[in-house]
């Protein structure tokens, strides 16, 4: 097999924060002191005086953001997902959601792959903590090509917007000619019948793995990438399910109010469908390498195999 | 604008302040009252704004970072004309513009706010969008004395002290009364002049009922360079009916049906004494 082409989603925002800044002339980009390793540096290189550093004050970053979106700004502001969707959670939610201002959110170092620096960085909470303001857009995406679609996406889209990215290098998954990216719009990017697994991030990769493996013991499983997670693609879920009667969710955040909540929420309205969750199980993460990580909480290839195995 | 004018249409606000409250059966009169001479001020002297077209390109921005004495902003929005000061009897109402606190959809209100320590931070956010954007609108916000013991509004000061917003002024209404009781004697925020001094901010302390003091501490406020201006402005809570003033109890309670009669006929013997002031 080919070596597969690696690259952590925070570099594709960094990269797609500097390619876009021509096109997009009202972009600036906050930080609050972690510009090398939410990537905002790269931009920051090329555009020293559309990068603002807010120093390590993430709540008043939120809200100055407000402010330069109403002066006719667009801000991307950046920081860990912990201090951008955890600390600043009532910044973004009165100070942005609630007046639905152009702010956009780059929240880096998202889930376990944070790795080493332990439980206390690692958020597996912002999912559930984002989707629940009203008009907040909330994507999370798979890959580099996918990283760098939605921050487009999200230059494009009037209104506040999240964008969850990962510290480690994963897969590129997406590099095909006829790959669109839509705001809301899920993917299926494995076709199947026995089984339909519903994936976002980094766990789209996983899911592929697990899906290769179902195959050989004669499990059929249809894989569905769901980049948006708010507004969710409940047609692409449902019509999946219709097929195939069983839906798993493996993300890389709590099992509580994050993708799989989403899914539960969508199919209990419209087909109620039995739903396995694969994610973190109600428990904080630990240090360790992002791949170590990933099999110990069941979220990497083998583990999703082994739950999906035990599902069906 | 005279003084005279000025304080007969602070006059007028503090009616609204009354009039909003006591219809809302609930609200925040006291801080409303102790920053009406200053919502005079901006709205009919020191802003540049246009109640016909209140989204103007290059008005100056206010943002009202205690949001929950919207009671006086709103009146002297409705006062200035910008929308009618009947409706000011529709505060809280189910279906009203007037929300509780400051959002959007009122017209002449730059920024949702209501979350103390917030508002600061948007409209050091705004005085920097207009730096970036080689604006030369100015960015003015109101806090409460209470308000600054939210961390975020020190973020803030750091955050526009360091850049040198001197678009920027920030106003803290020190009636020295919040929720709980005296702030000196629930979480101490003095000496609050010399904080700002020390975030790199122009100081100004000012008597908050004085209308050439006040319009002097804008004026250095504008001829202010390099630095953002804070200006400490001395209040009395309650300001102008009698029995409110310097209580906390009013912080957040509205006038029953006799105190409103007896609030509003004290603001009725303020129009007398000015009338006879004019003559």
């Amino acid at each position: 097999m080919a070596d597969v082409k690696k690259i952590a989603t925070r570099e594709s925002y960094g990269n797609a924060l500097k390619e876009l800044a021509e096109e997009f002339p009202n972009l600036v980009v906050l930080d609050a002191d972690l510009a090398a390793a939410t990537k905002t540096g790269i931009f920051k290189k090329a555009y020293p005086d559309r990068h603002i550093d807010c120093g390590i004050a993430e709540c008043n970053m939120m809200g100055v953001a407000a402010g330069l979106s109403l002066t006719g700004k667009i801000p991307f502001c950046s920081s860990f997902a912990m201090f951008a969707a955890g600390r600043a959670f009532e910044q973004v939610r009165n100070s942005i959601g609630y007046p639905h201002l152009n702010v956009k959110i780059g929240a880096t170092h998202a889930g376990i792959t944070v790795g080493e620096d332990g439980a206390s960085h690692q958020c597996n909470e912002d999912i559930a903590l984002m989707r629940t303001i009203p008009g907040m857009v909330v994507m999370c995406p798979a890959d580099d090509v996918e990283a760098k679609a939605a921050v487009r996406a999200a230059l494009e889209h009037e209104g506040p917007v999240y964008i969850r990215f990962g510290r480690a290098a994963v897969p590129v998954i997406n590099d095909r000619p006829d790959y669109k990216f839509e705001i809301g719009k899920g993917t299926v990017v494995r076709e199947g019948k026995d089984v339909t697994i519903v994936a976002t991030g980094i766990c789209v990769d996983s899911a592929l793995g697990a899906a290769e493996k179902l195959a050989a013991d004669g499990i059929s499983a249809e894989v569905i990438n769901i980049c948006t997670i708010k507004p969710l693609d409940v047609d692409i879920i449902v019509n999946s399910a219709k097929k195939t009667g069983k839906v798993v969710t493996v993300e890389e955040h709590s099992v509580i109010g994050g993708l799989g909540s989403a899914v539960c929420d969508a199919l209990s309205e419209n087909l109620p469908t039995p739903v396995k969750k694969i994610g973190m199980q109600d428990v904080f993460g630990e240090s360790g390498s992002a791949g170590e990580l990933i099999k110990k909480y069941g979220i990497d290839a083998d583990g999703v195999y082994a739950s999906v195995k035990a599902f069906v | 604008m005279d003084n005279l004018e000025l304080k007969k249409h602070a006059n007028d606000v503090r009616k609204g302040i009354v009039t909003s409250t006591h219809a809302a059966k609930c609200g925040h009169p006291g801080g409303s009252l102790s920053a009406a001479d200053l919502y005079t001020f901006l709205y009919f002297e020191e802003l540049n704004i246009d109640p016909k077209n209140p989204e103007k390109e290059d008005r100056d921005r206010f943002v009202l970072s205690k949001g929950h004495t919207a009671p006086g902003l709103y009146s002297a929005l409705a006062y200035r004309g910008f929308f009618p000061v009947e409706d000011l009897k529709t505060l809280r109402h189910l279906g009203s513009y007037l929300q509780g606190h400051p959002n959007m959809h009122i017209p002449g209100v730059d920024m949702a706010s209501g979350s103390l320590g917030q508002g600061i931070s948007a409209a050091a956010g705004m005085a920097l969008g207009a730096k970036l954007g080689n604006k030369d609108f100015r960015v003015y916000t109101l806090l409460g004395d209470g308000e600054i013991e939210e961390g975020q509004v020190w973020e803030a000061a750091m955050f526009a002290g360091f850049r040198k917003l001197d678009n920027f002024c920030v106003i803290v209404d020190n009636n020295g009364l919040q929720i709980d009781g005296p702030i000196d004697q629930v979480c101490s925020p003095y000496p609050i002049d010399k904080k700002f001094e020390a975030f790199n901010f122009h100081v100004i302390n000012v008597d908050a009922h004085d209308f050439d003091a006040l319009r002097s501490a804008f004026n250095e406020a504008k001829a202010t360079k390099g630095m953002p201006t804070a200006i400490i402005m001395h209040s009395i809570k309650g300001k102008g009916v009698s029995f409110m003033e310097n209580s906390v109890d009013w912080h957040g309670k509205a006038p029953n049906d006799e105190e409103y009669a007896t609030a509003m006929a004290d603001l009725a013997k303020i129009d007398e004494e000015l009338a006879k002031e004019g003559k």
